[in-house]
């Protein structure tokens, strides 16, 4: 290999909706899975404790039970055509477009011969779920191994075949090839009649993206047909026959009980059936519009406890922390000596940012079909984490995990916002009770009451710096919001960075990014404060203390492509922010320009430059990076969840807004591809730069201050708005 | 319930139906044409975008008995044979989609626009496209998209 290791990648601890089970058990045996893919050769992957998986006899095992923990496998049946298998899951990143090319180079096939099984718990390896950028880093690479394995294995058996020696082989377009006698043998017909399993060796010689042929260059999502058609079934699309349709009560506050039901009239209503089981109460009818107006024949009666509003958020925020005793954790870090070192500082800055709660709003709510058979419990469901779902149903339900099978069809987006399994016990409670398959989709103003959100928090921020401009002393206390992306990534010699952990008014959890958006905010804004009070350009005092190359090129290079250091036009500001997160390195750079007579501050233009290593797909990078800034500039300037005692106020995209094609400003990507470093996800770290660049870029031409998200209500407060 | 005829794609369905079901609802569950979305349920994000006599409407907020008399086109009926629509084509070439739930909606907004305005501007595309949302942040993309699709129909129209 002439890529480097690639570095850890830890979960990020603030996942709160995360429950995953510590299972690497694989249920089903060989037997089961040849019924499903006929015969042929199947490579197995077990990467993270390979050794214990090699076996006498060159790493080859004809045995019936499967290796117990794996994380991708692949097959190749008679016909040629390519079977993948990962709990890797689909909800617009388009990884079946970049995992089916990390497959392509290495088993040398055509792209249309691939054909990706994802995030079905039966088939599947057991994977914790598709979140914090990890597909790239590790199931793109383990994909690659598999495939490599898989290809010295058709190799070997041509060799055999051909009797000849495997080392002058090659490999093209499906087809083991000797440049010796002009033979070629088709994949399809090496396999034929063959059951074999290879165990992947430990070190394999992949592919140096350098020499990438289909991997590295754009490929158009594979299946793209389908969406353009209609007739991709995402979850909220399945049916099965005899299905009903599920509604469920929900509470008039956040955690209220239910004290009565009168549920008579709506069980009259043809075809309806009524569950009610503690606080859960549901309706199962013929059609959605029966379910609903059946829900709204039913009288209920909630009881609720007063609970923290919108108005008092941040104090709230700053006065519940999570008693001491009950977090495992002390500081992110603690280094030299933070008192001292603001004592003797040239200029000391202290500053509090406050970031709102935000809602993900996938445009496809929550939606599972289930149906039993026996106890035997099948769902269809968008989730990014199956396996947690399957962990979630069986539980819910006492069933062992193996009576539990979780599909997941390529769904409508997630943003980190669909973790849990809400719709998925839901859809099973009712159809456990009505003997059919029953599908709940949520609805819109569901979606934003009962899912949970980005969580809000208040960040506070000492700093001391330096005559010359040296950050000498840096403290830093994120209360609520989380500590993904809070370490700070500048040289400073005294540190003291904390995460203080809160009970939270609303129930919240990840999203893209997590509360390394709110940290950056935070420490890059302050890094523009302290620019100003030292006098020095806000990009340069950034270069002067940063020590980490590839995040120095970024900010350089990214500041040639943008035009940094030419003149501004008059009433234009610039701003810059970025950061290191999830493996990624990004700065983004922001022109405003403001309108003195009428206070209207307008974006004019945005350039993200971003560093993920080996580039995979360059338009699908595209694709996501400029995704991620749009989908930033909504919590950036305008997003924030409105709530008052256990409610949410704001629950319809008429009362909360969301980036519409009239808000976006030109968003252009400027990509360092480095082909030397491992290639690591980006769907992720594009998305924290661009809100602390405007608010940089409003204070460089306004001279106004935002130190919060969002910022729109901040500047109206200032007397100029968002144009 | 009433019984009625539905003109949809070209072919007229008879079926019973809930006069005041949503248009949404009966195309979903009871004639099968799921490449219509929901997405608010209130007219608010467009995925449910559906051509009746040729101009965009809000499936979800149409109910079915004021559409009976129309002509409907939904997604499943853009294609001729094998052959997507100039507008269908334009979106996969330029890649202008991500998790793709609201492409359908996309795609069927977009064609009633050039079916009045065969050569919109950027402002006017962004103008008209304002009814619809798309989370995943491809909008750029979707109105290349439909300036190319545009160009297309009206080379082949000349």
């Amino acid at each position: 290999m002439n890529t480097k290791p690639q570095p850890a990648l830890p979960l990020d601890p603030e996942r709160y909706e995360l429950r995953a089970p510590a299972s690497y058990v694989f249920e089903s045996n060989r037997r089961e899975f040849f019924k499903f893919l006929g015969a042929g050769v199947f490579i197995a992957c077990a990467s993270s404790k390979a050794s214990a998986f090699q076996e006498s006899g060159g790493g080859r095992r004809n045995s019936e039970e499967l290796p117990k923990e794996i994380d991708a496998w692949l097959h190749i049946g008679e016909d040629g055509g390519i079977t993948v298998f990962t709990g890797k899951v689909e909800v617009g990143q388009n990884i079946r477009t970049s995992l089916t090319q990390a497959v392509a180079e290495e088993l040398n096939v055509p792209v249309h011969s691939i054909r990706l099984v994802m995030g079905d718990t039966q088939l599947v390896p057991f994977d914790m779920g598709t979140f914090g950028s990890r597909t790239t880093p590790v199931m793109n690479l383990q994909l690659r191994r598999v495939s490599a394995a898989a290809r010295d294995a058709l190799v070997d058996l041509a060799a055999k075949q051909w009797g000849v020696d495997r080392a002058r082989l090659t490999t093209s377009d499906g087809q083991v090839f000797d440049p010796q006698t002009k033979r070629s043998l088709p994949y399809a017909q090496i396999v034929k009649g063959q059951q074999i399993t290879q165990m992947l060796p430990a070190e394999d010689p992949l592919i140096p993206a350098s020499d990438w042929k289909i991997a590295g260059r754009s490929l158009p999502k594979v299946n793209g047909r389908d969406f353009v058609t209609g007739k991709h079934r995402y979850p909220s699309d399945q049916t099965l026959p005899g299905m009903l349709y599920g509604k469920v009560a929900r509470p008039t506050a956040f955690n209220a009980t239910l004290v009565s039901a009168e549920t008579q009239a709506a069980e009259q209503l043809p075809g309806v059936m009524v569950v009610r089981d503690g606080n859960f109460l549901g309706v199962a009818a013929p059609t959605s519009r029966i379910a609903e107006q059946a829900l709204s024949l039913i009288h209920l009666q909630w009881k609720a406890e007063p609970q923290p509003s919108k108005a008092e958020l941040f104090e709230y925020l700053k006065k519940n922390q999570s008693p001491r005793e009950d977090r495992d954790e002390g500081p992110v870090a603690k280094k030299g000596d933070v008192p001292k070192a603001l004592a003797a500082a040239a200029h000391k800055v202290q500053q509090t940012y406050n970031i709102n709660y935000i809602a993900h709003a996938p445009l496809e709510p929550r939606a599972a079909l289930a149906e039993w058979n026996g106890d035997q419990l099948n769902v269809w469901t968008g989730t990014q984490r199956p396996f947690g779902v399957r962990g979630e149903l069986a539980t819910a339900f006492h069933l062992p995990e193996d009576k539990v099978r979780v599909f997941m069809p390529d769904t409508g987006a997630a943003y980190g916002g669909k973790h849990t399994g809400d719709a998925a016990i839901e859809a099973a409670r009712l159809a456990r009770a009505a003997r059919k398959p029953v599908k709940v989709v949520w609805t819109r103003e569901e979606e934003f009451t009962w899912a949970y959100f980005r969580p809000a928090g208040v960040i506070e921020v000492t700093s001391g710096v330096d005559a010359g401009g040296k950050i000498t002393a840096w403290e830093f206390h994120n209360y609520n919001s989380g500590s993904a992306g809070i370490p700070t990534y500048y040289d400073i010699p005294n540190q003291l960075i904390e995460f203080h952990p809160v009970k939270s008014p609303l129930r919240q959890g990840s999203y893209r990014g997590l509360a390394a958006t709110a940290n950056h905010f935070a420490r890059e804004v302050h890094m523009d404060e302290l620019a100003h009070v030292v006098g020095v350009d806000p990009l340069e005092f950034r270069v002067k203390n940063l020590r980490e190359e590839r995040l120095r090129d970024v900010f350089v290079k990214g500041a040639e492509k943008f035009g940094w250091s030419k003149p501004k036009p008059k009433n234009h500001g610039y701003g810059v922010g970025g950061g290191y997160e999830k493996l990624g390195y990004v700065a983004t750079f922001v022109e405003v320009a403001v309108d003195r007579g009428t206070g209207d501050v307008k974006i004019e233009r945005v350039l993200t430059a971003f560093d993920c290593g080996a580039i995979v797909n360059p338009d699908g990078l595209r694709n996501q990076l400029i995704g991620a800034n749009i989908m930033a500039l909504g919590g950036a300037l305008f997003e924030a969840v409105e709530f008052e005692n256990g409610r949410i106020l704001n629950n319809h995209f008429a009362s909360y807004r969301v980036p519409r094609f009239r808000d976006l400003p030109p968003m252009d990507a400027f990509l360092l591809d480095r082909k030397d470093e491992p290639s690591v996800g980006a769907g992720e770290a594009p998305i924290v730069g661009l809100a602390p660049a405007i608010a940089n870029a409003v204070f460089d031409v306004v001279g106004v201050r935002l130190r919060g998200m969002p910022l729109g209500p901040l500047l109206v407060s200032h007397g100029y708005q968002f144009a | 319930m009433a019984s009625m005829k539905l003109a949809i794609n070209g072919r007229t369905y008879n079926l019973d139906a809930d006069p005041d079901a949503t248009l949404l609802s009966v195309l979903r569950e009871q004639l099968d044409l799921t490449g219509s979305k929901y997405g608010c349920g209130e007219g608010q994000c467009g995925a449910c975008t559906v051509l009746v006599d040729g101009k965009a409407r809000r499936a979800c907020q149409m109910p079915v008995s004021t559409v009976a008399d129309k002509s409907i086109v939904t997604i499943e009926g853009l294609t001729k044979g094998d052959d997507l629509h100039p507008v269908q084509q334009a979106f996969l070439d330029e890649g202008a989609m991500q998790c793709a739930y609201c492409t359908s909606g996309m795609i069927m907004s977009a064609v009633s626009l050039l079916n009045f305005k065969p050569n919109p501007s950027e402002k006017e595309i962004a103008d008209y496209m304002q009814g619809n949302i798309c989370r995943c942040g491809t909008q750029p993309r979707i109105v290349e998209a439909i300036r190319k699709a545009a160009a297309a129909m009206r080379g082949a129209g000349s």
